[in-house]
């Protein structure tokens, strides 16, 4: 070829030249655990259906979502959320409102009537589920997509367990626990309704259960001996909100004195006052920063009208009154008796201690073993009877809607293990997306939406639902504030700020790529990545 | 310029993409569709800045022109890690010229095209600090002068990098290069010298001038769009921090930026015919300490001792950015 003056060799891109050759670190793409779903009993993908939500892509937020917990509208609901404790966007501005979104997605399967996939291949296994709480649905769903035949026992009228005969109304509507769980009886779960289970081995020989998760919760009230002259006015808590489910509604009088000072003392408490007591208070020993309720639950219930008197214990109960005793903490928090005593008027008092697991079922299966009145198991679920799991309230821990659905998952996943014959081994997890791997710069400043509360006279008279869920435009809102910790959201930010055009981007949904031809290993992708997905790395030899 | 700011609240409005936008939306740096106008191959440092914002600027410019774009470019490190014979990184035409000529230089393309014709195409010189406030500056005014139709852009790292870190006017008090050493009382580069190019830019009345960062890829897009718009003489000038002559880390090169312009040591702002139109406010203050001490080219002033005073007198520049250009929301004032 003829070249121009001066000109001497073939001009060319400096594509020829591999700067990749400089590194002596690489980046490397990375997912991260986000520490609302690390955090999250039930194990849910939260960040990832954020990610969907955040699109208006609410039905595969939905599907995300379900695949590790099928009761959405409730956890929307009654759900603790840790999840949200955990968020890392509480160290920027406030937590990300999870389960405020949670239950708008959930209210929206209702609405457009979303169901589970339909099981497209059978087992041909037969698992039997004791019990129709959270874990024993939990446990049923998650068999069930698997294709296993599933039957629940239920000893109630109702399934839901303390979902239905525990947790008030106003917090979690019948409609709801209803509208859950046909979904997954839809799926082609049998509901056995009002069969108590007496013997366990006996009807899983009967039936021909080729394994058995008990999931029979904790139902028996916790009792306090407390010197009465009239012994009927002492009731305990879950009878009465056993009782609020049947037909005829606890009598508890004008004064009732709720003693306890956990969530259930709470809910009875609002109970109480929604059946028309003019005084409602709840006697407990120690201060109110000690109660083990739920902070914005106890303000509830005094914005209700609630009182609370607390470093008190009943001492005796007569007709008309009841004896306390003043307590004061000691210096390792302890309330200890003062011998200050006063008198209370009281209708009623109802106990509020915490449950016992009722083990004359499972004494009478042998090989079981039980421990400080709650059933032993391993990681997996499993009982020391083969083929037995158990989750729930009944094994222990804390006591939630969300852990019962974790447990039943996780034993769900042990039993299809365990039906194939090997050893179910869950998988690793990521690393943490802890807060110092952010680039938080990249987020605008968003605070949390609020969920709309019910009118206070409402609120004490009816068992309407108190708090209200998100409408559409702000479920999106609060979905966007998510950071996606620790995993890539195509935020496109590596791809532009690379000097060496070294990040390959791989179009919606795909993510990128690195180029290690050019990568110069500046680190800056690493550096400017919002959601800490890029890890740098030694260059390997 | 506002674009930046955010609409509606979304995950990350401050990335550089957004798969929340419509696509009219998005910048041009989160597109499959950019020209990579320097290619990848080229020999800038890690984590160059002066790199990154050319391919920043002048992909908006090729996307703003329809691609129809002709670059003059100086001598510089630019220059020199981009087109080492017979290679270039280019993916647009370009004009080599000397160190200080390229305002003419440019200015003689735009004439050549405007006697053929070709209106359609547009012109952009480029340069860095050094041969745009000092040795390039009578063709630069005298572009401006002429309202010659050429958008100028400066490469400003603050000192001459490619010959080895040598002062320019624009290089900031304090700072040591290799010509103002980090000795005696008053170690590092003088107080009270150097120039405000953008400022005297204003003062020729041209029809815009603005400054920009690698911090913030949407507002420089929006300002290079911008300028591509009209026509006359326009001049963008865009902080580029420079790993090697900085003493700084090469992952730092953004955040660096960043801290310049969120300590007020940077005012981001844009002016049509001389007068203000906008800026960029800062949205999380910081102390220009924060900055310094991420620079060896400051490290004089940390140790061996404390230099409160020095610190002080940045500080007191970054203040008075903060107040001229209104750099702060009134309520945060
Ligand atoms: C008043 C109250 C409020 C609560 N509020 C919340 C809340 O807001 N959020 C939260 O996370 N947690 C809350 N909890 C705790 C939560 O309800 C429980 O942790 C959870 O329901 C436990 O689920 P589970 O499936 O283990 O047992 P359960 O929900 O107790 O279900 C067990 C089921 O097994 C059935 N059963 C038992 N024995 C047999 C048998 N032999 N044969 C057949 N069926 C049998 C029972 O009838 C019952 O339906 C609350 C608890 C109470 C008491
Ligand atoms: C007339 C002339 N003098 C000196 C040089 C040597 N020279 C080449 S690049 C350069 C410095 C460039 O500095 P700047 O314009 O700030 O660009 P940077 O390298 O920092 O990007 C110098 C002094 C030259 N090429 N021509
Ligand atoms: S920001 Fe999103 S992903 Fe991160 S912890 Fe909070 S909810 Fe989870
Ligand atoms: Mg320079």
């Amino acid at each position: 070829m003829r070249k121009p003056f001066a000109v001497t060799l073939d001009v060319g891109s400096s594509l020829a030249n591999l700067t990749g050759s400089w590194r002596s670190e690489r980046p490397v793409y990375v997912d991260r655990l986000p520490p609302c779903n690390a955090t999250c009993p039930a194990g849910e993908n939260i960040q990832q259906w954020l990610f969907h939500a955040e699109e208006g892509h609410y039905e595969a937020a939905w599907r995300v979502l379900t695949r590790d917990n099928p009761l959405a509208a409730i956890m929307g609901r009654v759900c603790y959320h840790p999840c949200e404790g955990a968020c890392n966007r509480g160290q920027l501005d406030e937590s990300v409102g999870i389960n405020a979104v949670e239950r708008f997605l959930g209210d929206e399967a209702t609405r457009q009537g979303w169901c589970f996939d339909p099981v497209t291949t059978e087992s041909g296994k037969r698992v039997m589920v004791v019990g129709s709480g959270p874990a024993g649905l939990s446990a049923a769903y998650h068999l069930r997509s698997k294709g296993h035949g599933v039957v629940i026992f239920e000893a109630e009228p109702l399934a839901g367990g303390m979902l239905r005969y525990g947790i008030p109304q106003y917090r979690l509507p019948r409609a709801v626990i209803d509208s859950d769980v046909q979904r997954i009886i839809d799926m082609g779960v049998e509901l056995r309704l009002g069969q108590r289970i007496e013997d366990i081995q006996a009807t899983m020989q009967q039936e021909g259960f080729d394994a058995c998760f008990l999931g029979v919760g904790s139902q028996i009230g916790k009792r306090a001996y407390i010197p009465a002259g009239d012994a009927r006015k002492i009731t305990d808590a879950v009878g009465v909100l056993h009782q609020m489910e049947g037909e005829h509604k606890p009598l508890l009088g004008r004064r009732v004195i709720v003693y306890g000072g956990g969530n259930t003392a709470i809910d009875v408490a609002r109970t109480a006052r929604r059946l028309g007591a003019e005084e409602s208070v709840i006697v407990y020993r120690r201060t109110r920063d000690k109660m083990p309720a739920h902070s914005h639950e106890v303000s509830e219930a005094l914005e209700e009208g609630v009182k609370l008197k607390w470093l008190s214990t009943i001492t005796a109960a007569d007709e008309e009154t009841i004896t306390v005793e003043k307590m004061e903490l000691d210096d390792d928090g302890f309330p200890q008796p003062t011998g200050e005593f006063e008198t209370m008027p009281a209708d009623s008092v109802v106990l509020a201690l915490g449950q016992d697991v009722d083990l004359d079922l499972l004494n009478r299966l042998p090989g079981l073993t039980i421990e400080r009145g709650v059933v032993q198991v391993d990681a997996n679920r499993a009982t020391g009877v083969p083929g037995v799991f158990a989750g729930g309230d009944m094994v222990g821990g804390e006591r939630t809607v969300t852990v019962a659905v974790g447990h039943g998952k996780r034993a769900a996943r042990a039993i299809d293990a365990y039906l194939q014959g090997v050893h179910h081994k869950p998988a690793g997890k990521h690393e943490l997306a802890t807060f110092d791997r952010l680039n938080t710069w990249y987020y605008s400043d968003a605070p949390k939406s609020i969920r709309p509360v019910l009118d206070i006279i409402r609120r004490q008279s009816t068992f309407d639902e108190v708090v209200g869920g998100l409408d559409e435009a702000n479920a999106l809102y609060e979905a966007r504030r998510c950071m996606s910790c620790g995993n890539c959201f195509e935020c496109d930010t590596c791809y532009g700020v690379c000097p060496d055009n070294a990040v390959i981007k791989l179009g919606p949904g795909k993510r990128f790529r690195f180029n290690y031809d050019y990568c110069k290993g500046c680190g800056l992708c690493v550096a400017e990545c919002p959601c800490g997905a890029i890890r740098i790395e030694a260059e390997p030899d | 310029m506002r674009t930046s700011h955010v609409k509606f609240y979304q995950t990350g409005t401050f990335t550089v993409g957004n798969r929340l936008l419509s696509e009219a939306e998005r910048s041009v740096q989160s597109t499959l569709e950019r020209t990579n106008a320097l290619n990848s191959g080229h020999r800038a440092c890690q984590g160059c800045g002066e790199a990154l914002g050319a391919r920043y600027a002048i992909d908006a410019a090729m996307r703003a022109t329809d691609n129809q774009l002709i670059a003059a470019n100086a001598t510089g490190c630019l220059e020199v890690f981009s087109t080492p014979y017979p290679q270039t990184s280019w993916q647009i035409p370009w004009i080599h010229s000397l160190f200080g000529n390229t305002a003419a230089v440019a200015t003689g393309v735009a004439a050549a095209l405007r006697v053929k014709g070709r209106t359609q195409t547009r012109v952009v010189a480029q340069g860095g600090d050094g041969g745009t406030t000092d040795i390039g500056f009578g063709c630069l005014s005298g572009m401006f002068e002429r309202n010659d139709d050429v958008l100028y852009i400066c490469y400003d790292n603050e000192a001459y990098m490619n010959t080895g870190v040598q002062r320019s006017s624009a290089t900031p008090p304090a700072a040591r290069t290799a010509t103002s050493q980090a000795v005696g009382s008053e170690p590092g580069n003088v107080f009270g010298q150097g120039k405000n190019v953008p400022l005297i830019a204003m003062a020729h009345e041209i029809p815009y001038v603005a400054t920009a960062s690698v911090a913030d890829v949407r507002d420089l897009e929006t300002k290079v769009t911008k300028a591509m718009s009209m026509h006359g003489a326009r001049y963008i000038h865009i902080l580029v921090p420079c790993p090697l002559g900085w003493g700084a880390a090469p992952h730092d090169t953004v955040n660096l930026a960043r801290l310049a312009t969120e300590s007020g040591l940077f005012p981001v702002f844009e002016a049509e015919h001389g007068e203000i139109t906008d800026r960029r406010t800062i949205r999380r203050k910081v102390p220009v300490e924060d900055y310094l001490r991420r620079q060896k080219r400051f490290a004089h002033l940390f140790k061996p001792e404390l230099r409160t005073d020095v610190i002080a007198q940045l500080q007191a520049m970054a203040d008075r950015n903060i107040r001229r250009f209104g750099l702060l929301d009134k309520e945060e004032l």
